[in-house]
């Protein structure tokens, strides 16, 4: 018999401390599943972030730097100018993308780095218990937002999209996002990050996948509730897709 | 062998004694007054295959330095006071997680945007710790154009060595003076340590994980306890500082960088007119050399403190001399600020004035 899914490799086999119904442990998974896929787990280096993530270097089994808050981009510079070999992994969230990490983030990407950034898309602060997030939705609650996100009266600003912004720029070369709010989008967002780490080791530019991911913890909802409010608010702001894709290989069938 | 002298400005000779110390990356940004070292190591990073980026930020600039070091390059990154304000948060993430690196600070005089002349306001900031929690790093304090290259030099050694960055605190007055330097020679690649820890080596036979997070209380102290049994270690071996005719001198400056150099000349003047003055320069201001000026208040020495500040190392030199010799040593203090240079002719002013109202 074929043992058709298994444990990935690049995975420590723990327990992890994310909150029942989060979306990093999918994503996590996915990573380390591309990453045995692609046969690189000893040539892969990860950067965990400030946020709910910076547990990734508790769970992939690869070696990791973790650095200072929204500075991720940066680091991910010197890692991967200095071993272009590797395959380098920015593990990023929506505060640490797009809040304290803005300048980073477009810099890197306008230069054209060479390392893939996998950003979380959960339009809340996690870890420091649910304050407003760049990406928060108009209208959504946060504990520094209590009667929601108001972009009016309250100067709140609106949600970014990452992706649409960072596709003006020249350096950029393959935006997608995905979701993994239910079985066909975490299968289509383990592709956009196939195709993006396989844009990296083939040397070209700048790669980010988006992925809008629950939380249930902060959002105050059941997991249920928030993959379904996922679904019904986020996706329609969100869009979900392949936004940006100028690879050698983009020939091939669109997902 | 030792190459001929050549002229070069303080900023230019501090760029190619990295790069022949085997510097791999260089992260800058552009500040006045140590441009000309960003601007060197532009043109002669790349001409040497090396890596040279120009940061969107200072902030950016050191955390490409964390992140190039971390993977087991030499990695370095210039500024002046305003920029350097702004690379603590690096700094102190690469001090908490032993990541070695080389810093310099070509001051200017602040607060905040202050001016663009020579100044020694940073003391504080780089031998405290300049950012959040509790450590130190090395700080090497250059008099001229060649010892700003040596220091330069010998910094990318003492920061594997000790596994912390170090940091040359220069001014504008050495960064922008042109004077005959002697290079050191290119370090050979044999000559360097390896850096099993660095993610990606593949030689540590574990996982390598970089980071400076201790969530558990009593795990992070214990940490931090080691790293202070290094600098305690660092502080034994690794003390440096040079004396000028203090054997003999009624008064001993204590100066370090540009304003030792004013003293300098205030002693040989000083000499010349039959009047016994020395001169006590810090070279590495931490480790400051607190231990030889202790013993030099026990032998009944006063000091006079001068600075291109109000009064900054004039506070480790009396936490140095205060209880020696059964008591507190005389130290005085003289200080022009703002990015005013003092003249030999008024510290010695100064000098002279204390010893009259002495004697």
């Amino acid at each position: 018999m074929e043992l058709r899914y298994g444990h990935p490799k690049s995975l420590v086999s723990v327990q992890s401390k994310y909150c029942p119904g989060c979306g990093h442990g999918v994503i996590h998974r996915l990573v380390a599943e591309v990453v045995d896929e692609l046969g690189v787990q000893e040539k892969s280096i990860l950067l965990n972030p400030v946020g709910c993530a910076i547990w990734a270097d508790l769970y992939f089994d690869m070696d990791t730097v973790q650095v200072p808050h929204g500075r991720t981009p940066a680091a991910a510079t010197g890692i991967k100018r200095m071993r272009p070999d590797h395959l380098v992994i920015c593990y990023q969230g929506d505060g640490d993308l797009a809040a304290i990490g803005t300048a980073e983030t477009v810099h890197a990407a306008n230069r054209g780095e060479k390392f893939t950034t996998i950003f979380v898309n959960n339009a809340i602060y996690g870890m420091t218990g649910g304050q407003m997030a760049p990406t928060t939705l108009v209208g959504q609650k946060a504990t520094t937002a209590p009667y929601g996100r108001d972009p009016g009266a309250a100067g709140m600003g609106y949600p970014i999209r990452v992706c649409e912004m960072l596709a003006t720029l020249e350096g950029t070369k393959y935006l997608a996002r995905g979701s993994v709010d239910n079985a066909v989008n975490v299968r289509k967002t383990k592709q956009y990050i196939k195709r993006a780490f396989e844009a990296q080791l083939r040397g070209e530019g700048f790669g980010l996948v988006e992925i809008l991911s629950p939380c249930p913890t902060n959002w105050q909802m059941s997991p249920t509730a928030a993959v379904d409010w996922l679904a019904s608010d986020m996706i329609p702001y969100y869009r979900l897709g392949e936004i940006k894709n100028e690879l050698s290989t983009r020939e091939e069938a669109a997902l | 062998m030792v190459e001929e002298k050549r002229l070069m400005k303080g900023n230019e000779a501090i760029g190619e004694a990295a790069i022949r110390a085997g510097c791999d990356a260089y992260f800058g940004y552009p500040i006045t007054p140590q441009n000309e070292l960003t601007a060197y190591m532009a043109k002669n990073m790349l001409d040497s295959g090396r890596i040279f980026i120009q940061a969107e930020s200072e902030v950016a600039a050191m955390s490409m330095v964390f992140g190039a070091s971390s993977a087991g390059g030499r990695a370095m990154t210039s500024s002046s006071s305003p920029g350097v304000s702004l690379k603590q948060e690096g700094i102190s993430y690469a001090c908490g997680a032993d990541i070695p690196c080389v810093l310099v600070n070509v001051q200017r005089a602040g607060p905040g945007l202050g001016g663009i002349a020579p100044a020694q306001g940073d003391y504080f900031q780089a031998t405290r710790g300049g950012g959040h929690g509790d450590y130190y790093h090395i700080v090497l304090a250059p008099k001229s154009v060649q010892e700003a290259a040596d220091l330069t030099y010998e910094a990318f050694g003492l920061a594997d060595k000790w596994r912390m960055p170090v940091m040359v605190l220069a001014d504008g007055l050495i960064g922008q003076m042109m004077e005959g330097v002697a290079l050191p020679p290119p370090l050979k690649p044999v000559e360097r340590p390896d850096r099993p820890w660095a993610a990606g080596s593949g030689k540590s036979g574990a996982r390598n994980r970089i980071s400076s997070c201790i969530l558990d209380p009593e795990a992070l102290e214990a940490s931090i306890h080691s790293r202070y049994e290094r600098y305690a270690a660092i502080a034994k071996e690794h003390t440096s500082f040079e004396e000028v005719e203090v054997e003999d001198a009624e008064l001993v400056f204590v100066a370090y960088g540009t304003s030792a150099r004013v003293c300098l000349g205030a002693v040989q003047a000083a000499r010349e007119a039959g009047l016994k003055l020395g001169l006590f320069r810090p070279i590495t201001l931490w480790p400051f050399p607190s231990e030889r000026l202790a013993s030099l208040a026990v032998a009944g020495k006063r000091f006079l403190a001068v600075e291109m500040s109000m009064g900054q190392m004039v506070q480790d030199l009396r936490l140095a001399v205060n209880g020696a010799a059964g008591g507190a040593a005389p130290v005085d203090f003289f200080g022009r600020c703002g990015g005013v240079v003092p003249s030999e002719e008024e510290v010695l002013a100064v000098a002279k004035k204390l010893l009259r109202r002495d004697s």
